[in-house]
């Protein structure tokens, strides 16, 4: 009888020990899926994930308010009038994890994007868009009013 | 089951303009409890849309998007009626496809 108990105690951790590799290698395998630069801890990391440096380009244009009111909807938007504009990449510089959403352009779509985005403190939010295999960048100061009241 | 996308779309001289929001908590994961506990992360990671059979653009989304995003984008062509679909993927495996009509 205490054989039986031994042999169910063994069978069920080894199922266990099985189903937990079989978890680790799931997440791995998530987050490896073609999604580079979001684990990154700074904007040099997550660029060089996405493919390198960006030079900075004034047909690049980040759409971002200079005062957010409300750090956790904050809208922006990037544009870019580079032909053959294949990625869009918006970063968060002060977020813990800065590249907060890519945009993937198939062509005849417009490389203009919006949207919403948080963030804890008055940062630089940087717009990068990949021409050509080339990273092209554009950066706007946004200051985001702690306390809320607006004034 | 998440509540549906709210979808607009319009077409104008050619260029058809998609405005969707979706209904999203967008936990990112790094935010604490009162308890002090981390509430675990819940968050739109991959959203794509379609019209015709054809991507018209594809998201890759963090925690660091707003709840209850809102996103825009526009492309060319498009046909009054058309129905552009939108579907997108969190990372705890939750999706919803969500379509409507090009006006």
């Amino acid at each position: 009888m205490n054989n039986t108990r031994r042999t169910v105690i063994k069978t069920t951790s080894a199922l266990g020990t099985l189903v937990a590799l079989g978890l680790i290698t799931q997440q791995q395998a998530m987050a490896a899926e073609s999604r580079p630069g979001f684990e990154a801890k700074s904007i040099a990391d997550a660029l060089k994930a996405v493919g390198g440096t960006a030079a900075t380009s004034d047909q690049v244009s980040v759409i971002s308010p200079d005062i957010a009111e409300n750090g956790a909807v904050v809208p922006v938007g990037a544009s870019s009038n580079i032909p053959n504009t294949t990625e869009i990449y918006l970063l968060v510089e002060k977020n813990p994890t800065p590249l907060a959403a890519g945009f993937i352009i198939p062509a005849g779509t417009e490389a203009t994007v919006q949207t919403r985005l948080k963030m804890g403190q008055s940062t630089n939010v940087v717009a990068v868009v990949k021409a050509d295999g080339k990273l092209f960048s554009a950066t706007k100061e946004t200051k985001v009013t702690l306390g809320g009241c607006g004034g | 089951m998440a509540d549906p996308m709210r979808i607009r779309a319009s077409n104008k001289d050619g260029v058809t303009e998609v405005r969707v929001l979706m209904a999203h908590a967008m936990e990112s994961g790094l935010r604490k409890s009162a308890a002090g506990e981390v509430i675990p992360g819940k968050y739109i990671t991959d959203l794509e849309a379609t019209t015709g059979g054809k991507t018209v653009l594809k998201a890759m989304f963090s925690g660091a998007v707003s709840q209850n995003p809102f996103l825009s984008f526009k492309f060319k062509g498009g046909n009054k009626g058309d129905k552009v679909s939108v579907k997108w993927v969190d990372n705890t495996g939750d999706t919803r496809t969500d379509e409507a009509a090009i006006s």
